[in-house]
């Protein structure tokens, strides 16, 4: 049996929980993404994120990336990855992309456990990456219920 | 247990180099082992990849994750140069696997 703290003193430790938790999860982001694309420094623009700003069910919010690019042998997109910053992990998924496509753009369905932002990496074939986010709210967490 | 019929909309014909809308779904709960179920832990059952090919070779793949929702829907655009045999299989993390098939008339 656990003697109750002080309150005090439990509101010190959520303050230091807190700044701690978020940081833990900005880095298994980041770590995620650095496993999909290395640290190859990414650009923003050329990439589109479309989402609803409010989405009713978190279990099932609908996403378009949409990346510029021919899609030819020559210059296209090999992949896009999907990153969720407040999921209790941040993967969603990775696209292969091939110059079979007509252009480079996929439309998915993802879960969103609470408000947050989402990324999305595209990488090119010349080894450029291009990242672009957006800001989500969820009305009904979707991870876990 | 095997996985569902999977659902794939494509069009019959198209023009040569045209964008072609596919959509394909697939009924499964995309399960991540972290949502609690009645006090317990539903136990972990994903969906692993979707591989789409025309005519043999690989056109596009979605690796799935813990944040694609059940039921995975998937909207994409495909040109195609000749008349064309799409191959969609669905992998889960088991190993087992669904198929379906289309072919498109192009010209």
């Amino acid at each position: 049996m656990n003697t109750p703290l002080p309150r005090r003193a439990a509101i010190g430790l959520l303050l230091l929980a807190l700044p701690g938790a978020a940081v833990a999860q900005e880095d298994a982001v980041a770590a995620a993404i650095r496993e999909q694309v290395g640290d190859t420094p990414a650009t923003e623009g050329g990439i589109t994120l479309r989402a609803p700003p409010v989405a009713e069910n978190g279990g099932q919010v609908p996403v378009t990336v949409l990346v510029e690019s021919p899609q030819t042998a020559e210059a296209h997109v090999t992949a896009i990855h999907v990153f969720a910053t407040r999921n209790p992990t941040p993967g969603v998924a990775s696209f292969r992309l091939t110059p079979l496509m007509a252009r480079a753009e996929v439309q998915t369905r993802i879960r969103l456990a609470e408000d947050q932002r989402i990324i999305a990496v595209a990488t090119m074939s010349d080894g450029t990456v291009r990242r672009t986010a957006a800001e989500l709210r969820v009305t009904t967490g979707g991870c876990l219920s | 247990m095997t996985l569902a019929t999977p659902r794939i909309r494509v069009p019959r014909s198209a023009r040569v180099g045209e964008a072609v809308e596919i959509r394909a779904l697939m009924e499964h709960p995309m399960e991540t082992g972290l949502r609690q179920d009645g006090g317990r832990t539903a136990p972990r059952d994903m969906l692993q990849r979707l591989t789409v090919s025309v005519n043999g070779a690989l056109a596009f793949q979605a690796e799935f994750r813990n944040g694609t929702s059940a039921n995975p829907y998937h909207v994409f655009f495909l040109k195609l140069d000749r008349t064309s045999e799409l191959v969609f299989t669905w992998t889960d993390e088991q190993g087992r696997s669904a198929r379906a098939q289309a072919r498109v008339t192009v010209g």
